[in-house]
């Protein structure tokens, strides 16, 4: 087996090599926030950002992501210190609150298309939903991750190796976050002016 | 791992949260109630309310980390950014350039060339 | 009956290639890969291929792949050079070429997406592999297993594009697949969507090694190895690493909303519903400049190497190189818009860009400079690297100063389009790209399999390349002049077929350069024996020359500590003993079959999205997602080497 200096090295390795990927990710949706905002002129006649954003609805979604953040935060610590009771239970926090943002964010998409403002209609439209989902996309798959770490934790405990990747998870649902936080600002708010 | 009590730790989250939902609120009120009437300013407030959470963001959730030195962390993301703003703005004042002179109306277009003409071009 | 053919999604007979050249693609494709298998089958040599290659995380072998599918593209390539050559040699006027026009774009789009994608980063990151960890002193890359998926996503992308001759057609839309001509309503056939999803495959790849060889520069470096230490060449890749992982997400999300257009009938790039094709040209060349720079860097830090190893004498400069290098990082991102000079943006817009071009060419030619004042009373020996260092000194120089011609956007006007960018681009790809990509494989052969390739076969190679390459291009220069615009395939004037006949030579005269190459590979092979290459065949100044040939699997058998720049060098003049006085067990990571599962199985996902089969898509990445998971539980992925046995190995080297 590897030393304790080896494994935190190793450690270190991934943590970095992690980062680095949320970066890349980060220049994904920088890519597609610059689809957004040039092609959001691209009504094709059809509804704007100001027909169809709702900004309490945002709200509602951003606070429950925000909310799933602190969770996930406070779980994380609590692994660290060994709770594993507060670390499972705030673990299934974080994961129905960003089921429930899922849902939120399915119901808009829902409607949208039920009212005829569907991603084929516009350029518009075709660059709101993307990035929307992009986003909806990385939250489903920290969704499995999260629930494949639930089981982790559950079978082996908090080990180090499971503490690792509890960070590297956190790592990346703050992340989504953080890129919530733009997509609420640019794409509702901004985007919801006329 | 830092000192940090536990509470202490948890403490620093939800300061952070809090400092995030203020700032979203001030977002949130600053355009629904219309605080100014140029779109311009009002976009450029809630840019600049969104990068602060971000910064807060990164302090109180993403700095309770176990490496702080050397600072790969900080180095990349501000290149990141660097090179975000660069594609971003860069493809923003491109498009709008060409979709300025692209979309013209023949007549419209007679007279930007005249325009373009006098100003040396 | 309808539910079956609902289950093969937009499959139907009437896929298959249906002109003869196509046809003789389709057929002849699959044969040489029967043929190989055949040869595997009869020789028995499924097991070593497996054990040795196919699932080994050695960066060495991983490498070595990476070079063999590279080379293998690059005579595919050239089969299509060959076809477009013979085309406009023909076509002119009344007569008819031998290809239709259909043909004929598919050939150029092959060609173009071919070169950049399978054949320059095929071997790109075979050689980074094979040379980067033996270099920086270490055992194996950061991330081994992420090593061995990156290169199974490159061969899903590579197969994938090739599968697409024998069903369904290649795309037309060129390397670049501009809309509206790659929209449904132009292009609704599956060529574009092989197109896409090869090279979004591919991509992912990439970003995952671009990613891996960062870690690895940062964090694997051997004790004592600062960064002002390290090889030039680590240098290199440290920067080419950074635009790989800023540059390949504008790619995967811009290929990403083409297909969204094409597969759901989105309108991000479409001519109608507010769509803006131009965006996309805007988006893809934002990656797309950075890439060209991802190609060349790490042929800039072989050349370093080369230069400074056969002048016997350090690089000079290296500071300055060091700077030129960030510069061009920094400055390849702020320049992308010269490549649509004409699209009709103001100029400021073209100003600004046409400035920053000509301010990346600064760099570029501090480092021209620099190999120029290393070899400048040295002890220089001619052997085969520095040959083609000396094609490339000439060649690229000729191309980047066309480039910065074109900078001007005034200028660009002229031949923007024409055949004399396509000269261009490739003056300094050839010249950069390939002429550097074989210079590594041939400086660092030896290292790889324990003997040397015949000299004078790669002197002649080289040679063949510089003078095949002068006749191929430089009458392009003129006939873009003369007003000949690219990818066409019949022109009207006569007085140009010259042109296009000395071209079509110059063509036939690199694929003997080629020829030639395979050949000296062969009968190196044959003569293996008599060619046999100690640890340093070139005297060497880096850590790799240090470690018996072909190295062992664990590179080094104790990590050297580092206390200079060209440590071997140094070693080696301050007669320092290689005394190892004790060895420790080391751990190497198991051979896995993982990376080749998700490259199959995201060949299989973006098979199934091209032909509309969502549920064999959607049953691939639900398999990739198990497959990460699962082996995210695996506790046991690295096997120990004794130290005894290392002393073992070592005493038998």
């Amino acid at each position: 087996m590897s030393t304790l200096h080896e494994t935190q090295l190793a450690n270190q390795k991934t943590e970095l090599g992690f980062w680095l990927y949320l970066m890349t990710d980060l220049m994904l949706f920088a890519s597609l926030f610059a689809a957004f905002m040039v092609l959001r002129v691209g009504t094709n006649g059809g509804s704007s950002g100001v027909d169809i954003f709702n900004p309490q609805y945002a709200l509602l979604e951003t606070f429950v992501l925000l909310a799933s953040s602190l969770s996930c935060g406070i779980a994380l610590i609590s692994a660290r210190f060994g709770k594993l009771k507060p670390a499972v239970i705030y673990l299934v926090i974080t994961m129905l609150l960003g089921a429930s943002f899922l849902f939120l964010e399915i119901r808009e998409f829902a409607l949208l298309v039920l009212e005829g403002n569907s991603a084929a209609s516009s350029a518009f439209l075709s660059a709101f939903f993307t990035l929307v989902a992009t986003h909806g996309l990385h939250i489903l798959i920290g969704l499995v991750w999260a629930g494949a770490l639930l089981y982790s934790i559950t079978k082996k405990g908090l080990q180090p190796r499971v503490l690792h990747k509890f960070g590297l998870f956190a790592l990346f649902w703050h992340f989504l976050d953080i890129v919530w936080i733009f997509i609420f600002s640019v794409v509702y708010l901004i985007g919801g002016l006329s | 791992m830092n000192h940090t009590s536990y509470r202490a730790a948890v403490k620093q989250y939800i300061i952070g949260a809090v400092l995030a939902s203020i700032l979203t609120l001030l977002a949130y009120f600053f355009v629904t109630q219309r605080i100014t009437s140029s779109v311009t300013l009002l976009s450029a407030l809630v840019l600049v309310l969104a990068v602060i959470q971000l910064t807060v963001q990164i302090t109180y959730f993403l700095h309770f980390g176990a490496d702080k030195k050397p600072r790969w962390r900080s180095y990349s993301l501000l290149f990141t950014t660097l090179m975000i703003v660069v594609v971003v703005v860069g493809s923003i004042w491109i498009m709008r350039n060409l979709n300025y002179r692209m979309n013209m109306s023949p007549d419209s277009m007679n007279m930007y060339m005249i325009d373009q003409n006098k100003k040396g071009f | 009956m309808e539910l079956f053919a609902n289950l093969l999604g937009r499959m139907s007979l009437e896929y298959f290639p249906k002109e003869p050249a196509t046809i003789g693609a389709a057929i002849g494709m699959p044969l040489a890969v029967f043929g190989v298998v055949g040869l595997l089958t009869y020789f028995k040599k499924w097991r070593w291929l497996w054990d040795n290659y196919l699932t080994s995380l050695d960066a060495k072998k991983i490498g070595v792949m990476y070079i063999a599918v590279g080379l293998i593209m690059l005579i595919r390539g050239l089969a299509d050079t060959l076809m477009l050559r013979l085309q406009t040699a023909v076509a002119v006027g009344d007569q008819a070429g031998p290809f239709s026009t259909d043909t004929f774009q598919q050939v150029f789009t092959a060609h173009g997406t071919i070169m950049i994608f399978f054949v320059a980063m095929g071997l790109m990151f075979g050689l980074i592999n094979v040379a980067l960890p033996l270099m920086l002193g270490t055992r194996d890359v950061a991330f081994p297993l992420l090593n061995s998926i990156s290169f199974w996503l490159f061969a899903a992308g590579m197969i994938l594009i090739n599968f697409s001759l024998i069903y369904g057609g290649f795309s037309n839309g060129g390397w670049l697949g501009y809309p509206p001509l790659t929209e449904l309503q132009y292009n609704p056939g599956p060529g574009v969507d092989y197109w896409i999803w090869s090279l979004q495959i591919a991509g992912v790849g990439s970003l995952l090694s671009g990613i891996n060889f960062f870690v690895t520069i940062i964090k694997n470096r051997a004790p004592g190895m600062t960064f002002m230490k390290m090889p030039i060449f680590a240098w290199s890749v440290l920067v080419t690493t950074v635009l790989i992982m800023l540059a390949f997400p504008i790619l995967t999300a811009t290929l990403a909303m083409l297909s969204l257009d094409r597969t759901l009938g989105m309108h991000f790039f479409t001519s109608l519903a507010g769509g803006n094709p131009m965006m996309y040209i805007n988006l893809i060349w934002a990656w797309g400049h950075p890439e060209v720079y991802i190609l060349v860097l790490p042929a800039f830090g072989i050349f370093s190497e080369i230069v400074a190893t056969f002048s016997r004498k350090a690089l000079f400069g290296y500071k300055s190189m060091v700077i030129a290098l960030c510069a061009i990082m920094v400055l390849s991102f702020i320049v992308w818009q010269h490549h649509f000079f004409t699209m009709g943006a103001g100029a400021n817009v073209n100003a600004f860009f046409g400035i920053m071009t000509m301010i990346i060419a600064i760099p570029t030619g501090v480092k021209i400079f620099n190999w120029l004042f290393t070899m400048y009373r040295g002890k220089i020996l001619f052997a085969s690297p520095m040959w083609w260092f000396m094609t490339f000194v000439v060649t690229f120089t000729l191309g980047g100063v066309t480039g910065v011609l074109m900078a001007v956007p005034a200028i660009d006007y002229q031949v923007h389009n024409t055949l004399f960018l396509v000269a261009h681009f490739h003056n300094v790809i050839i010249g950069g790209v390939v002429f550097g990509y074989l210079a590594g494989v041939a400086y660092w052969f030896p290292k790889m399999f324990g003997f040397t390739l015949i000299e004078r076969l790669g002197k002649l190679s080289a040679a063949l390349w510089q003078l095949g390459f002068i006749l191929a291009f430089m009458p392009l220069y003129a006939l873009g002049l003369m007003g000949a615009v690219r990818r066409l395939d019949h022109y009207t004037d006569p007085a140009w077929t010259p042109f296009f006949i000395v071209s079509g030579i110059g063509v036939v005269i690199i694929c003997g350069g080629v020829f030639v190459l395979v050949l000296q590979i062969a009968l190196s092979i044959w003569k293996r024996k008599s060619l046999k290459a100690g640890g340093d065949p070139w005297n060497g100044r880096t850590l790799e020359w240090s470690v018996p040939s072909p190295a062992p699997s664990y590179n080094f058998a104790v990590i050297p500590h580092v206390s200079e720049r060209d440590e071997w060098w140094h070693r080696k003049q301050h007669k320092l003993a290689h005394a190892i006085d004790h060895y420790q067990d080391i751990m190497l990571p198991k051979n896995s079959s993982i990376g080749l599962i998700i490259g199959g199985l995201a060949g299989i996902a973006g098979f199934g999205i091209i032909w509309h089969i969502w549920w064999l898509s959607a049953i691939a990445v639900v398999a990739i997602i198990s497959t990460v998971i699962i082996r995210s539980n695996v506790e046991e992925t690295e096997f120990t080497i004794t130290a005894a046995e290392l002393k073992n190995a070592e005493a038998k080297l």
